[in-house]
């Protein structure tokens, strides 16, 4: 598939002489290089992936009959608050932040990040808030003995998290850890933001920039503007809990309402924080495995930064029952309903990328066959969720649970394989192994539609979530007990994935500069690159500059 | 496997003008947007509460304009301007004047504030846990106090290159970058003076 | 259904293009290794699939907010009954203004005719944390949020028992705060009122053992917590038992209400709800056996 790629290289072979361990983990713990801080970002978030799972194989367990009693209440109220905070800060987070740092200054030919000491900064500060977390299971103390993870609620909604009915230190871990995460967060994001904008190589015009780094900039502006709320709230609920003040404090007349606007104003942009890294991956994967260019570029930039602007307005959405009045219900009803426009619009360009091209269906490209059906599905159970009439039923049930799980999982954890599928080579030189990617594949699918196709039906029956168990009576037992076999063919499939990725770094298949044919500047370095990046630095002339190289007869500087 | 130098075309049209903003300026800016939005949060907290303590001393009673505080620094704000602007001509002894204005007028400012509050706590009983106006605002104006210490601490280290004599013409944009930080810290006084102090009393 | 019929269209029309593509145009064994003709997009095609879905939208929105408006914006019917709901960690309380009375954890409602339509009114609010009041088959779900009073109303027309739970996570046994509403034919729920209006029941002919039981239950904590009408118990930190027998449950739902059941739970909530803020009462078991006559007659 691959004709020879130019490959822009210094003449320099001289052979990497084995080094002593300790040498080898000095160099990591004080690199400053985006690449291998993305790699650490990339494994740190793995660690936690296993972590955060094991928590919902826990639940799983718990939940698939009533009235069981495989954990105490405690132990489970732990569990679903530390598996939303895990999967969301140190794991979602991470992970793309990982990408993004691997990734965008590669592909803008550049040499490194604008800033790499706060690059690692960002990254150590990140990895302590993790530690942290999980170190309220030995640290902390509770009132009934329940041992001292955070148990308030990945969302951690006031008055429950006042010291009045938090004792203890559990809520302070939660609290900390999410508030360094932040920080380490914007530090990233602060990263990116002016690596695009200062360090884009000759040539690369905006309108040059591949998608990926576009959609990076404007998620990493969300971040600025969306985690500072909550830091903000934090700060708060740390000064409320422990210097007295009564900012959610309702004897005093505060308001319990406050910190959920602070909070969804956070939480919402958030999970788009989330998404659009997928959709990077998607609009540079699709192409390549359509063999076409991405359809309507320009219409793709303009769709990011709209769901970018709209999805600060829709934060309420996730309080239509807390009786905000007609007005107000109605208004994020509009604002809800308004995203999912340019969101379609990008589901149809990628629709048009496959109408009329080639469809390989290489691995990357089944992941993201996946994601597309099921970032559709999402989409619409989305839709259903913001008429607010709807919602007032099924919100703080199953329906919502499988909705958003369809996102962050369906969407983009299957976009995230479909990343590592495409850009281990890259990174490590070698492929991962087809066949397991196959049986990671298809397990992972048949028990992602297990699990989340089943788990809206005892939604629509009434099952409320954050639950530890319920009635016989109630006919959720049987989509319970299916619910979580599912989720043993997603752990069977996720540690298939895990294996291949440490096999194949010592067994893979080498790589190559350019195993897919892509076309952007990645694929124009060496596998994996050098600490420089780039001998020399280049200058492009169009959205593909390898795809003008490999085509010089056709160059996309034609039609730009 | 083909090598080197002129796979990628050398385009004609884009050498000579490819000037990208300077890195500093553009990471400040980011910070200035988050801390805005931090800030912001405080701003929504302090008006949202507005008449809803329960008891205690309301703001009306209790609160004085700072004029002296503000006067000296939104000056503080043209004083590192003048900085800038110095060490961009080269002219070192006028950069160091500016800094140590800038720093001695941001000094008194917090120096007001600390007063301010010494005399809210001991002579109108108002702390950050008497009621909700106490919470609302010790942490706006404390908040942005903290700033203000960061600032001054920048500037004070500016100020000690400046004058030992270590300082150039080649630091003019990172001194530049700086006081955008301080700029920052003025906007948002800016913000708290009217809505703390002329809208909320 | 409109809702779910729209996106039920969207989705077949998508995934069948998607599907569709991914089959007709997949690389097949012979390809040539020529790359298809690369398109870049186009205007026409990208304003179309714009202003389409938006029109959905709009469609959308203003059935959405008709339905918002005739929830939310309407008058209150002159015979609608008053409750007033108190959420507490994890066990619901009702308030009846109209007709004095007040008790726990099953709400009686009557049936409303549409001709003439007797909705009951909830005014919620809660004592301590965030809960959600949610009976699915009745309506929607309204948070029951400290310091803030939430409106919402039910309407049953089929008499029955209705059940819920808390939906807003509030603790360790937010999943052990159950809901039953009982929807009665009107002269059902006026006797049941009439009943619930009468202080708490004083006639232990009979029964020396609930009489007994009566003065240790008021020589002991329980009054500090709970009240009975009519006696010296008039605690309000849980539930009013005035009519603790009338109940087909207790512990908000979570077990039948049985005499070897309410004697376990005063004993030790805890070995039947861990984490039920009513301490055990470390009773011995005569005065257990005592307390739990007395209150069985509590009808």
């Amino acid at each position: 598939m691959s004709p020879s790629t130019p490959v822009l290289e210094a003449i320099d072979e001289t052979l990497a002489v084995k080094r002593p361990a300790f040498e080898v983990i000095y160099d990591w713990v004080t690199t400053v290089d985006h690449k291998k801080i993305g790699i650490m970002y990339i494994v740190y978030a793995l660690i936690f992936m296993l972590v955060g799972g094991l928590e919902a194989i826990l639940m799983r367990i718990q939940l698939a009959v009533p009235n069981n009693h495989f954990v105490s209440p405690q132990v489970f109220n732990q569990l679903f608050t530390m598996h939303g905070t895990t999967m969301v800060f140190f794991f979602g987070m991470p992970i793309l932040f990982g990408f993004g740092n691997y990734l965008v200054p590669l592909m803008i030919g550049a040499r490194d990040m604008a800033f790499p000491r706060l690059n690692a900064f960002s990254f150590w500060v990140s990895a302590f808030a993790g530690l942290l977390l999980y170190f309220s299971y030995i640290g902390g103390s509770g009132l009934y003995a329940a041992g001292s993870a955070p148990d308030v609620g990945w969302f951690a909604y006031a008055p429950l998290t006042a010291k009045v009915f938090s004792p203890g230190h559990s809520t302070d871990y939660w609290t900390l850890a999410v508030l360094l995460s932040g920080i380490g967060s914007i530090g990233t994001a602060l990263n990116i933001v002016t690596t695009i904008v200062c360090m884009r190589c000759k040539g690369m015009k905006m309108t040059r920039m591949p998608l990926l780094p576009w959609i990076y900039l404007v998620m990493s502006s969300m971040v600025f503007i969306a985690v500072s709320p909550l830091t903000a709230a934090q700060i708060m609920l740390l000064l409320d809990r422990y210097i007295g003040s009564h900012f959610f404090d309702t004897q005093a007349g505060g308001s319990a309402v406050l910190w959920m606007h602070y909070f969804w104003i956070f939480g919402h942009p958030e999970v788009y924080i989330l998404v659009l890294p997928a959709f990077a991956f998607m609009n540079e994967i699709i192409p390549v495995f359509s063999r076409k260019a991405i359809f309507g570029y320009p219409a793709m930039v303009a769709a990011t930064v709209a769901i970018g602007f709209i999805s600060l307005g829709v934060w309420a959405h996730h309080m239509f029952a807390v009786g905000l009045g007609p007005v107000g219900n109605t208004l994020f009803v509009f604002s809800t309903m308004v995203i999912s426009v340019p969101t379609g619009i990008k589901i149809f360009n990628w629709l048009a990328t496959i109408w009329g091209g080639k469809v390989i269906f290489a691995l990357p490209m089944m992941f993201s066959i996946g994601f597309l059906f099921q970032f559709l599905i999402a989409g619409l159970t989305g839709i259903m969720l913001s008429a607010a009439p709807f919602d007032w039923q099924l919100t703080g049930s199953y329906f919502v649970v499988a909705h958003f799980h369809y996102v962050l999982v369906g969407a983009i954890l299957f976009a995230t394989f479909a990343a590592f599928y495409y850009w281990y080579p890259k990174a490590t030189g070698r492929m991962l192994n087809t066949t397991l990617g196959k049986w990671h594949f298809w397990l992972f699918l048949i028990g992602f539609h297990l699990t989340f196709d089943f788990m809206h039906i005892p939604g629509l029956l009434g099952m409320p979530r954050r639950i530890y168990t319920y009635e016989a009576s109630r006919g959720w037992g049987t989509w319970n007990l299916i619910v979580g076999i599912g989720a043993i063919f997603q752990a069977v499939a996720v540690c298939i994935f895990a294996y291949n990725l440490i096999r194949s770094y010592f067994r893979g298949e080498p790589a190559g500069h350019d195993p897919w044919d892509a076309w952007t500047l990645e694929w124009a370095t060496p596998s994996p690159p050098p600490t420089y990046n780039f001998a020399h630095d280049p200058t492009v002339n169009s959205r593909r500059p390898l795809w003008d190289l490999k085509h010089p007869e056709d160059p996309d500087s034609d039609y730009e | 496997m083909m090598t080197t130098t002129s796979t990628i075309p050398i385009s004609t049209d884009s050498e000579t003008s490819w000037q990208l903003p300077y890195r500093g300026t553009v990471g400040m800016v980011c910070l200035i947007i988050a801390e805005a939005a931090i800030f912001a949060i405080f701003f929504v907290s302090y008006i949202f509460y507005l008449g809803k303590s329960l008891t205690g001393p309301t703001p009306r009673e209790v609160l004085e304009v700072p004029i002296l505080g503000t006067i000296c620094l939104l000056s503080s704000s043209i004083t590192v301007h003048w900085a800038v602007s110095a060490l961009r001509k080269n002219n070192l002894r006028s950069c160091t004047l500016g800094l140590a204005s800038t720093v001695l007028l941001g000094a008194i400012f917090l120096a007001t504030t600390a007063q301010e509050w010494y005399h809210l706590i001991h002579d109108d009983g108002l702390t950050i846990r008497t009621n909700l106006f106490g919470t609302t605002y010790y942490s706006l104006v404390g908040l942005h106090a903290t700033h203000v210490i960061v600032g001054l601490i920048m500037l004070s280290i500016a100020l000690g290159v400046s004058l030992t004599g270590h300082i150039k013409e080649s630091h003019s944009e990172k001194l530049e970058v700086l006081s955008l930080y301080w700029h920052f810290v003025d906007a948002i006084w800016v913000g708290v003076f009217l809505v703390v102090y002329v809208i909320g009393r | 259904m409109l809702v779910l019929s729209v996106t039920a269209v969207i989705f077949l029309i998508v995934a069948g293009l998607l599907l569709y593509a991914l089959l007709r145009y997949r690389i097949r064994p012979n390809d040539s290794g020529r790359e298809p003709p690369q398109i870049y997009g186009s205007n026409q095609i990208e304003l179309a699939w714009t202003v389409i879905p938006i029109l959905i939208v709009v469609m959308l929105f203003l059935t959405t907010t008709r339905v918002i408006l005739g929830t939310e914006h309407i008058p209150k019917p002159s015979g609608a009954l008053d409750v007033t709901v108190i959420g507490h960690q994890f066990w619901w309380e009702y308030r009846y203004p109209k007709y004095g009375v007040v008790t726990a954890n099953e709400l009686h409602v009557p049936i409303s005719d549409p001709a003439n339509p007797t909705p009951t009114y909830l005014e919620m609010s809660s004592a301590d944390t965030d809960h959600s009041f949610w009976v699915p088959r009745l309506a929607g779900k309204m948070d029951v949020i400290p310091n803030r009073i939430n409106t919402m109303w039910i309407d049953p027309e089929q008499p029955g028992l209705y059940l819920g739970q808390c939906a807003q996570y509030c603790g360790v046994q937010h999943a052990k705060m159950l809901l039953r509403v009982y929807a009665e034919s009107p002269a059902d729920f006026a006797k049941w009122i009439e009943q619930q209006k009468k202080p708490a029941n004083q006639d232990f002919t009979g029964n020396p053992a609930a009489a007994e039981g009566q003065t240790v239950f008021m020589h002991n904590a329980c009054i500090n917590c709970h009240t009975v009408r009519g006696t010296v118990a008039t605690g309000r930190f849980g539930p009013d038992l005035t009519h603790l027998a009338s109940r087909d449950t207790i512990a908000s739902g979570a077990v039948p209400n049985t005499p070897e059941n309410l004697r376990k739970w005063i004993d030790n909530p805890n070995s039947m709800k861990p984490g039920a803020l009513m301490p055990p009462m470390h009773l011995n078991q005569h005065d257990l056996d005592l307390i739990t006559a007395y209150l069985i007659t509590l009808h």
